[in-house]
Order: structure tokens, then sequence, then C-alpha cells
């Protein structure tokens, strides 16, 4: 079903993520409300920015355990960079706060393990597989993907991780839970590899 | 492991783009929008994108250009000129800019830095610091070149990067246009001072330029425009070369 509801929670311009949707063959559409978020039959959840202030928009929204219900009721979800970050259980930016604990694990900040490891962690880097996933099909790994973040979601079971990036010591840059992905990069703005990552997301997921 | 990124310029003044030497771009290299196809099809890995004018006579960004240019963009974009408030900020990542490069405006007002950090992420909060050499040290200059500001670009960098700015493009205004290579000590005094990128922007004639800034000069990515405009050397050759030379880089 190639239908895709991109949550909009006034954080971040969903355009960029919209046009690359609708380049790869879907019908797309806005979700601002828990009635929409619930109807989708594909979601996915942008995102730059602050996890507090992400949360807070989320929740002020209603939309918290509107996604938690729809990706509850098996509905596909993929989150992008700090959309993949929400997923985790809790963010440590700024004191402790919740996340929408769909995959088990909090988000810290990247440790630089030396001065040429600058942070933010901007550009392109390498993301390395070899467990096989729908989402990643037909991308080999080591192939580069565009990145923007400071901060990265730290895993507590070893079977969320699909994908890792080696900067700072190597982080998560794929994850998944049954039918809940996330990818810290921005597909969208990761050229072709990116659009055929969106599409295995369409297509398979 | 992170690449070295190589971004073309593209300086856009009224109508189209230009290109200058030492920040008095008047010489016209084409459309926006034409160029941008192009490096989409050629997979560059970022574009800036200033639009001059904007900055010299103090007018507010073409926010409905930079919609129209986002939309046939499909890299990652970083947008300047004309940005003044948190507002101008918050319009141009909402028409599709990915990050938003403040100047003049962060120099009068250092609290937009800290503002637009706090609002919209470190992530695409971009500083850009445009220098010239004074005596055996160097100067910030604001609005295009024409304003010394007394201030010193190794501490300005210092206090933007604490202020929340997560990227500094790095400007040598005496080597803009002249093609004869990096201010690479320029780059190295501030890529020391800071621990968030820095793009070194000014001067590439050559992709041994490149090389020089990013091996001495500590640049996480190279920044050029009359290398691309005048003559045929292209970014995609520039990663070949880089590669060549043991740098990182997307191919």
């Amino acid at each position: 079903m190639r239908q895709v509801a991109i949550i909009d929670y006034r954080l971040c311009n969903i355009d960029s993520i919209r046009r690359a949707v609708e380049l790869c063959g879907a019908t797309v559409e806005t979700a601002r409300d828990p009635g929409a978020v619930r109807a989708a039959a594909k979601l996915v959840l942008p995102g730059v920015g602050s996890f507090r202030q992400a949360m807070a928009n989320l929740r002020e929204a209603g939309l918290v355990d509107a996604i938690r219900d729809a990706v509850g009721g098996g509905t596909p979800l993929l989150g992008i960079c700090l959309g993949m970050q929400l997923l985790a259980s809790r963010g440590s930016e700024g004191g402790t706060v919740e996340g929408l604990s769909l995959i088990p694990g909090s988000v810290e900040r990247l440790d630089p393990r030396g001065s040429d490891e600058r942070l933010p962690h901007m550009g392109w880097n390498a993301v390395d597989h070899d467990r096989g996933d729908p989402l990643l099909n037909s991308i080999d790994s080591g192939r580069d993907f565009y990145f923007v973040h400071s901060y990265h979601l730290r895993c507590e079971r070893a079977e969320s991780v699909l994908a890792t990036t080696p900067y700072c010591g190597g982080f998560s840059s794929v994850v998944r839970n049954h039918r809940v992905w996330g990818t810290q990069f921005h597909p969208e703005k990761s050229q072709a590899v990116g659009m055929q990552l969106l599409r295995n997301f369409l297509t398979h997921a | 492991m992170l690449k070295i990124r190589v971004l073309p310029t593209l300086l856009f003044k009224e109508v189209g783009l230009v290109k200058g030497i030492g920040f008095r771009s008047d010489r016209p290299t084409g459309s926006a929008l034409q160029a941008i196809k192009v490096y989409n099809r050629r997979d560059v890995d970022e574009l800036v994108f200033f639009d001059v004018a904007a900055s010299q006579v103090g007018r507010p960004p073409d926010f409905a250009l930079i919609d129209d240019l986002a939309d046939e963009c499909f890299m990652p974009m970083t947008v300047g000129g004309g940005v003044r408030s948190v507002a101008d900020i918050g319009d141009l990542l909402s028409v599709g800019a990915d990050k938003v490069s403040i100047n003049s405006a962060a120099i009068s007002r250092p609290d937009l830095i800290t503002e637009a950090a706090d609002r919209f992420g470190v992530q695409c909060v971009v500083v850009a610091i445009d220098v010239r050499r004074a005596g055996d040290g160097w100067q910030v200059y604001s609005h295009c070149g024409t304003r010394a500001t007394g201030l010193d670009p190794v501490s300005w960098a210092r206090e933007v990067e604490t202020r929340g700015a997560g990227e500094i493009i790095l400007t040598s205004i005496d080597r803009d246009g002249t093609m004869s290579g990096y201010d690479v000590a320029l780059s190295r005094a501030v890529a020391d001072a800071v621990t968030i990128p820095v793009v070194a922007s000014g001067g590439a004639g050559s992709y041994e330029d490149m090389v020089e800034v990013l091996r001495d000069g500590g640049a996480s990515a190279v920044a050029a425009a009359s290398i691309y405009h005048f003559t045929q050397q292209t970014p995609r050759e520039a990663k070949e070369y880089l590669r060549e030379q043991g740098f990182p880089v997307r191919l």
C-alpha cells in the first residue's frame, strides 16, 4: 500500500521528506491530529532539533498515544533523525525526558574519540549492515548516507540494531522493533541510495 | 568514516548567479535553478546558497525564491543572506533550507545564535565568518565584507560555538575569487579553536588547494565557487583527486 502519512508536530519542515516520498510513487498526507495518525496506512515521523521540545509538541497535539496505538495495531512507522531518537524509551538532552518507548533504549550525546571527531556529526558517512532487512534491500553495506546530529539512540537490545556507523566509537544508524524502523540519517537528503531506502519502506514494510 | 564534503557555493544577486573577486560579486554566471539541477545530477555532497544582494542592501531573504529552489534541490542546502531574526530562520527552514547561515545579524546581536539553536537545534545554525588579514592577524568583517567589526576570528569562532552554532563557514575575503588558494593558516587557527565543523571558503583554484586546507588547515569541508564557474574543474573530479591523496570522500 503506497499511502503514507507524515506526522507534522510543528517542529520541522516536512517539505523535503514529502517530496522524496512522492517521488517514490506514494500518496502523501500530513497527519496533525490523533485521528489522522490512527487512520494512516503507514507513518513517517521526521524531526530535527530538541528531543524535549519534540516530545512536548507531540504530547500537546495528543499524538503520543495515537502513535503508540497505531503501531500497536500493526501500522508500519519510519522515524527519521530526531524522529528515530523519539522512538527510544527516554532522552537525556537537558534532563531525562520520556520518549515514545517503541524501541528500548536511551538517547545520549555522541562521545568524540579524538579532535578529528567534531560534533555535530555532519555529512556523509557509511551505514554498515549484515543482518538483512527489507528496509535495506538492494543497499550495499558501507554506502554513505547524510547525517546531521549530536545525539544517538543507544539500544538496550542488540536485536534492535540493524546497522551501525563508524563515528564516536560507532553508533546505531538503523534500528527496528517489529514494524517500527528508525534511521539516524536523512534518507530524503541522501540522493539515490536514500530514495531506495524510502522505496523499500513503501514496498516492504 | 565521515567523508570530507566538497561544496559548491552559489552566490545570487537580483536575478541570477554571480561571482567576483574580494566580495565584489558582479560577474553573471547563470541561472540558480539550472545550477541546482546540474548539481543534483552530479550527486553533489551539499550546496551553499548566499543571496548577496540581500546582505548588501539589508533586505530580508527572498523566501519565494528559496522555496522554488529548494523544490528542485535534492541535496542538503545551507541558505544565507539577509537573515536578521529567529523568524527569518524559521521561514527559511520552512521553505526548505536544511541549514541557515547567519553573519552580520549574529555580530550585531550574538543572542540570535543562542535563540536560533534553542528553537531549531544546533544542527541547522551555521555562522558565516568573513575575514580579512590585518597586520599579523585577522579581522572579521560584516555586511558582505564592507564593515570592519574589530572582532578576531578565533575568539569570535569560540563564541559562536559556545552560543550554539553547529558549523562555521569561514571565508577569506582576501582570497575570495582569486583562485590563489585558501588562507590555510586562518583555517587552522579557527579549526583548532572549536570542535564544530569548519567549512573553508575563499580562494580555491585547484584541487591541490583543497588538499592543503584539509591537511594543514583542519577544515571538515571545502567550499568553492570560481573554480566551478570559470574552469573545467568539477566537484566530482575534486573528490576523485582527494581520494587519490588519501582523504575519505563519497564517490
